[in-house]
């Protein structure tokens, strides 16, 4: 039996059936279109389908679509404004932080989230921010760099 | 002015756009019209004959489109070693035996992958279960249940090196050690897991998209499992997540897409699960090591013997590299006068194991870096002096093996010496241990039998002066399109915004091994300089007689501009003259051709590069807890064409070999892995990661395009030696086991203690 879900993604609403099971990250990816999320395990350990879900990071893997009705979610596609990248994409360019670019767009979700809630962390917080994704390529600290950059304010948003 | 305009700059990847957007399409995010999705049945007997497989009720269940066994095959058995038929020993769907928990029976294809994975319940499979062997020392015995039919005491097969006279050289050493080791095994994690989607249509062709290192090998592997002929078969490589030696062998995902297509004639998509990936793909290989070194009281190394006996587990796949590998690189990066090596792989009922980053040497170096350290420990020589001491230099010949030609090796122990002073005095239970390396710069054995050129590429030079660069060349997340597009622009004299590569696609791309061993930037790189140095040729001949220029000068390209070389300020448009030469060439693209086989180069490597690493480790005598506090590299791989991409290299592999040496492991209980999800098989995360520098040297390989050679897979040696080295340094305990876990610690430490107090 299909649910209705109403949920806002990059700020566009959307009016979808779901089966009661479904994980939001099913919904992004196979109903949506919305692939930047990606999946890299089924227990929640690996951060990759990292988004932000009223402004929080979640792992859109450990939660029902359902859990997420009438939120605001927001996936790497809603990062950049038009062809003009975020900030934070701008130094993971800049800095290599990313090789595969499996895990990118959940780093990029969890720094954001991070950003969000404190726009002034320390190394130690950067760290703790992405300590829930797994990267088998860079070592994290050219995503760490990246993310100080932002911090230390050289990359403007432009308005 | 420098002497290059684009190797050597810090540049985006020309993927990075794609992959900070979400918008790359991995396999993983491919749907075609009228997709199925496959789902796979693994055994769960670590030993077993299949009697019989019964899919009828399976068949039946609404949505399922197609059920496959062995039957539907045509019966081959395959490997990647095709050289060697007797290795080539891997059925993937089974028909008559399974030797691991995870080989595949049957695979399903269904409207959705929910459905599939029903359908596999539905699949009922007869097993007669036979005795299994698990452990590689127990396979070799007589009584050890037989894996592989006339495969006697399961000796999947043996290697020996050996030059100058060991047994006489030992008699003249002042002081001899034996120590014996285990490696454990690690999994590669590649955060995208196997995939294929397989498409086959009417007109008998078999398109495939998949995360591989090699869409070439795949092509001819393919072509050897299903009977069509290697044109009748595309394979193309999206942007894929991640390799690590994980994947350039034929998989079950791959496989069991292209047969199941080939029977519905609709596209078929098999995703591995993370469990999949961790118990039914290949892994790193477990090694026993049993080393005899022996030395003067000076230090100076006069022997070393070697016998290693890996767990093969079920079947061939890259192991027998890896079992060469592991002795061949047992002796670097010193020059032993007299050495030795025997090597035996076992066949075991496990998962079986195969190439992973560093291919045997991560192993040989943690034996043989621990076991240097402890000969200087016992003849009283500071670490750095005795590897100074016996170290390779450029120019060595190792005897009837290898020629190395750059060699940076005693430079990098002078940085890692001061690194170490610069240091000070440590704080108490802190310790610095220090571990040197060498690795190849890709294989030159033609195992795989392949006619082709080992790496090809074509340059075709448009009317706008943009330039298509075609290759077979397979970028994993390593960068290798970065780093080639970088190479053809520096040839070809353009910028890197001129360049747009198409990359390991069989359709259009000409053959390339792919990316394993090191070898896309010194081999493809060679053929992408070419092919550019042919295109720039072709522009030149027009260009001299456009300008009308004496015969003795020579003309060059930079920076889109074409030049005297001898007269830099006499030049014109590079891209006026590629225009006239189109027109001159009756409107024929400029297309340049270069390919790169290594010849008289050994059987080995064209080039190797070499570093030292020294790690810091901050022990908790109590509690054997531990914490890597930093690990310093000291590296050398060439002209360094790419900046950031080595740094990532660098420090990406500080995070798979701290791994290695630190907390990765895959304990199992009769056959079955214990750990198989990212939760309980430990990473290192980013509070885990230690801070990392780089202290590169200048070394100029002659073989490299540019005089590059390889960076990066030989990072993944050093760094369990260096924390071996370190712990011991820091609170004096020897762990001889990878991993060195805080547990080992804990009880090494308990059990010092024990013996200080009897004393």
């Amino acid at each position: 039996m299909k649910k209705e879900l109403k949920l806002t993604v990059n700020g566009q609403p959307y009016e979808v059936y779901v089966p009661p099971k479904t994980l939001l990250v099913q919904v992004l990816r196979d109903q949506l279109g919305l692939t930047g999320t990606k999946r890299g395990c089924s227990d929640s350990s690996c951060g990759a389908c990292t988004v932000m879900l009223n402004g929080m990071a979640v792992k859109s893997c450990s939660i029902l679509a359902l859990q997420a009705n009438g939120a605001e979610v927001r996936t790497v596609e809603g990062l950049a404004k038009g062809a003009e990248l975020a900030p934070l994409q701008k130094a993971f360019l800049d800095h290599g932080a990313f090789q595969c670019g499996f895990c990118t767009s959940g780093m990029l979700m969890a720094s954001t989230a991070l950003l969000a809630e404190n726009p002034k962390p320390t190394k130690e917080q950067i760290k703790e921010g992405i300590d829930g994704n797994i990267c088998r390529c860079t070592g994290y600290n050219s995503i760490i760099r990246a993310v100080t950059a932002v911090v230390k304010g050289e990359y403007k948003e432009e308005k | 002015m420098s002497k290059y305009s684009v190797i050597g700059t810090r540049v985006h990847r020309v993927d990075g756009p794609e992959k900070i957007t979400g918008s790359a399409k991995y396999t993983f995010d491919l749907v075609l019209p009228n997709m199925l999705y496959g789902k796979i049945l693994r055994s769960p007997h670590p030993h077993a004959k299949v009697l019989k497989i019964d899919t009828r009720k399976a068949e039946k269940l609404i949505g399922v489109k197609g059920v496959v066994t062995g039957k539907d095959t045509i019966g081959k058995k395959q490997g990647i070693w095709r050289r060697f038929p007797e290795l080539c020993d891997e059925e993937i769907l089974c028909r008559k035996k399974v030797r691991y928990i995870g080989d595949a029976v049957a695979a399903v294809a269904a409207i959705d992958e929910d459905t599939a994975e029903e359908a596999l319940d539905l699949i009922e499979v007869e097993y007669e279960t036979l005795p299994a062997v698990f452990d590689p020392l127990e396979a070799i015995a007589e009584e050890a249940p037989q894996i592989h039919e006339g495969v006697e005491l399961n000796i999947n097969i043996n290697r020996h090196i050996e030059w100058g006279d060991v047994d006489e050289a030992f008699k003249k050493c002042d002081h001899i050690r034996e120590d014996q080791f285990v490696c454990s095994s690690q999994a590669h994690v590649c955060m995208e897991t196997h995939d294929a989607v397989a498409s086959f249509d009417y007109g008998g062709k078999l398109t495939m998209w998949t995360s591989t290192q090699s869409s070439y090998y795949i092509q001819r592997l393919l072509a050897d499992m299903t009977g069509l002929r290697e044109g009748d078969i595309r394979v193309i490589k999206p942007p894929t997540g991640g390799g690590f030696g994980s994947k350039f062998e034929l998989d079950s995902a791959q496989f069991c897409a292209a047969i199941l297509s080939m029977k519905l004639c609709k596209p078929v998509k098999i995703v591995l699960s993370r469990e999949e990936e961790f118990t039914a793909t290949k892994r790193r290989t477990p090694m026993y090591y049993f080393l005899k070194l022996g030395a003067k009281k000076d230090g100076t190394l006069l022997a070393k013997e070697v016998r290693v006996i890996t767990e093969g587990g079920a079947y061939t796949g890259m192991g027998a590299t890896a079992l060469y590998l592991t002795g061949f690189f047992s002796s670097f990066p010193y020059k032993y006068p007299n050495y030795r090596y025997d090597g035996y792989r076992a066949y075991t009922n496990t998962a079986p194991t195969s190439a992973m980053r560093g291919f045997g040497a991560p192993q040989s170096t943690f034996v043989g870096e621990s076991q240097l350290d402890m000969m200087a420990d016992d003849l009283g020589i500071d670490p750095i002096e005795i590897r100074r001491k016996n170290g390779m230099t450029p120019n060595y010949e190792v005897p009837g093996q290898a020629y190395i030609q750059s060699c940076g090796l005693h430079q990098c122990l002078d940085k890692i010496e001061e690194h170490i002073k610069q240091r000070g005095k440590l704080p108490p239970n802190h310790g610095i241990g220090v571990s040197a390396y060498g690795f190849m710069s890709g294989g030159i054995f033609n195992w795989f039998d392949t006619p082709y050129a080992f790496s090809s590429a074509i340059v075709r030079v448009n009317i706008d002066g943009k330039v298509d660069l075609f290759t077979g060349a397979c970028d994993v997340g390593q960068g290798s399109d970065t780093t080639l597009s970088m190479i053809c622009a520096e040839e070809l004299g353009v910028k890197l915004d001129d360049i747009r590569i198409h990359s390991a696609d069989t359709g259009i791309c000409p053959p390339d091994l792919g990316a394993w061993g090191s070898r896309e930037t010194l081999m493809n790189g060679n053929a992408v300089k070419r092919a550019a140095a042919d295109a720039k040729n072709q522009l030149l001949e027009f260009a001299a007689a456009k300008m009308g220029i004496n015969i003795v000068h020579d003309l060059d390209i930079r920076d889109c501009r074409v030049y005297l070389a001898d007269r830099p300020e006499r030049g014109i448009s590079y891209y006026d003259v590629v225009k006239e030469a189109i027109r001159g060439k009756d409107g024929e693209a400029i297309i340049g051709r270069g390919h790169y086989t290594p010849h008289r180069k050994g059987m080995i490597s064209p080039a190797y590069s070499f570093g030292v690493q020294a790690a810091e480790v901050e022990v908790d005598p109590e509690t054997g807890r531990y914490e890597l506090i930093n690990v310093t590299t000291a590296h050398e791989s060439g002209t360094v064409i790419n900046p950031v991409g080595i740094e990532g290299q660098l420090e990406g592999a500080i995070m798979m070999a701290g791994g290695y040496g630190y907390c990765e492991d895959q304990p199992m209980d009769e056959g079955k892995i214990l750990n198989p999800s990212i939760a309980d098989y430990k990473l290192i995360r980013s509070l885990d990661m230690p801070e990392t520098k780089i202290l590169e040297i200048d070394t100029y390989e002659p073989e490299g395009p540019f005089g590059a050679k390889e960076a990066g897979e030989g990072l993944t040696n050093p760094t369990a030696g260096a924390i071996a080295n370190a712990v011991y340094k820091a609170v004096g305990v020897r762990i001889n086991t990878l991993p060195i876990t805080p547990e080992k610690v804990f009880r090494a430490l308990r059990e010092k203690e024990a013996k200080k107090k009897k004393k």
